[in-house]
């Protein structure tokens, strides 16, 4: 097809249609077994992400949601199984080939994960001293606007330490993004934090979601947050994705046990929030 | 039984895969420069007053015991050999190893050990940082260079210190007992003494960083890594103490 072709495709409202049917795989888990001692985690689990979307992936706990965000970013490895980035496989990459692997992600860790012993500016810096050659004052710009993009405008010379549970995480946020991933993965974003700052961090994600139009992966038990946040659903439970959707199929479903979860989730306090979802979509 | 000869097997294996690691990526750019700096101030120079102190009464207590023992032989006038050769080929070199050993090691091991339990470690090979270069190095290099350094200080105190007992207690001369320390110290025997320093901060900078980046189970799981790390760590000094200074009689 011509550049041109291309170009009409995209614009044309029939070929966005097109587009968004043949949807572009980014990341596909094959089959994924992995056991730690007697422990059988993940008993093949089986996913696609698509480039562009946010996927959260819901389960109880234990259930394996933090070990399969491990097993995107390659830290650690499969018993069995594949596991595809970007059309390539990165299942048997040594540990040195991954880190080119995963530049392409930012990751947001369940407790933010911070340098305990820089300050937060450095540790938003962090990724760029050490792949980049930008110094200085675009350096400090840099930090600057991320801190401005998770609403933390004067926390850079702030030691972790003196963070609250929730601006550990929007920090943690900051550094994740600072290189311009392609892919953030969140690991229970709103685990821990009281519901107002849970739901600052919800809106945090959908609005990054929209600046900068990269893929998304959310990790929770939270199901509010789950429908306010997420595309589709990857519901994992006893080792393997058991049902996997869109929010709309989700609240339609007749799985059983996503029912069950969705029960015991306490949907009632849910539904303002699948509102609340809806209008974020509509309005993004 | 046989589980915990595999367990053995496993962490001899474990280390050995972290010491090669560690000795290639010394090699390699980025250096971190900065990160060495701080580790051998924090090795170094923040252990000089447990050197200081320990190295000074082990002097003493030497010199006063050397007279003591050896008083039918004439010992009070060996206690500047006995003194020196004792600190130079042995005493220093041990002494410091545990007493650095245990306050370095522990020390790296818990903050490796917290870090990996907050996922810090994680975190940095999410970044595309190697953590091995970026944390393991930078101690180990550190220790490696200054145990010997932090030896050297010891033997001298140490010296001192037998020296205050045997012109004060003694009453032997000042002069008498520095010049049988330097007839009696031959190269051979800083040698062997110093040298083995090398290999102690070696292996007790790689114990305790190892222990640390395995760490699981939270403060509790950091609370053991650490006391691993001071009885590993103390157990492998006195073994390889043994194997080395044999090796360095047979270069002699």
């Amino acid at each position: 097809m011509s550049r041109a072709d291309d170009m009409l495709e995209i614009a044309s409202p029939g070929g966005v249609e097109r587009r968004s049917q043949v949807r572009d795989v980014f990341l596909e888990f094959r089959g994924i077994h992995k056991s730690y001692g007697p422990k059988h985690v993940l008993r093949g689990a089986d996913l696609r992400v698509f480039r562009g979307e946010v996927l959260v992936i819901l389960g109880g706990s234990g259930s394996g949601k933090s070990v399969t965000l491990r097993h995107i970013l390659g830290l650690e490895r499969p018993d069995s199984g594949r596991v595809l980035v970007d059309g390539e496989d990165i299942t048997d990459l040594p540990e040195e080939q991954l880190y080119r692997v995963r530049m392409k992600f930012g990751m947001l860790f369940q407790a933010g994960a911070l340098f305990d012993s820089i300050t937060v500016a450095e540790n938003i810096a962090f990724p760029v001293v050490e792949h980049t050659s930008i110094r200085g004052a675009e350096l400090q710009r840099l930090i600057d606007e991320m801190l401005g993009l998770v609403d933390l405008p004067h926390a850079g010379p702030l030691m972790p330490v003196d963070l609250s549970g929730g601006m550990r995480k929007r920090v943690g946020l900051a550094r994740a993004i600072v290189l311009g991933p392609k892919v953030i993965l969140y690991d229970e974003p709103t685990t821990g934090l009281d519901p107002v700052t849970a739901q600052r961090i919800n809106e945090l994600i959908v609005d990054l979601q929209a600046k900068l139009k990269v893929t998304s992966i959310v990790v929770t038990h939270d199901i509010q947050s789950a429908f306010h946040v997420g595309d589709r659903i990857a519901f994992l439970e006893e080792g393997t994705f058991q049902w996997v959707g869109t929010m709309e199929e989700a609240r339609r479903s007749n799985n059983p046990a996503l029912l069950e979860f969705l029960r015991t989730s306490n949907v009632a306090a849910a539904r303002p929030i699948e509102a609340a979802g809806h209008e974020v979509r509509n309005g993004s | 039984m046989r589980a915990r000869v595999e367990n053995l097997l496993l962490h001899v294996g474990g280390l050995s895969e972290l010491a090669l690691a560690t000795v290639r990526l010394t090699f390699r750019r980025p250096f971190e420069r900065r990160a060495l700096m701080i580790q051998l101030d924090q090795i170094g120079v923040r252990s000089m007053s447990i050197v200081v102190i320990t190295a000074a009464f082990i002097g003493m207590v030497l010199a006063l015991q050397t007279a003591y023992s050896l008083e039918d032989f004439g010992g009070k006038l060996l206690v500047g050999k006995v003194v020196s050769l004792s600190l130079v080929r042995e005493l220093a070199p041990v002494l410091m190893a545990l007493m650095v050993g245990g306050r370095v090691g522990a020390g790296m091991t818990a903050e490796l050990g917290t870090m990996k339990v907050t996922e810090q470690i994680d975190a940095l090979r999410a970044l595309a940082t190697n953590p091995v270069r970026k944390l393991v190095v930078p101690r180990v290099i550190a220790t490696t260079l200054m145990l010997p350094v932090l030896t050297v200080i010891a033997i001298l105190v140490g010296t001192l210190g037998g020296m205050l007992i045997a012109v004060v207690q003694l009453h032997l001369g000042a002069n008498y007992y520095v010049r049988s320390v330097v007839t009696t110290i031959e190269y051979n025997d800083l040698a062997s003494g110093v040298g083995k320093t090398f290999f102690f901060g070696f292996v007790i900078a790689l114990i305790a960083c190892y222990n640390g980046m395995r760490t699981s189970g939270g403060a509790d799981g950091v609370g053991r890594a650490t006391t691993a790390t001071v009885v590993t760590g103390a157990i492998s000094v006195l073994i390889l103490d043994f194997f080395l200074t044999k090796l360095f009689m047979s270069l002699a």
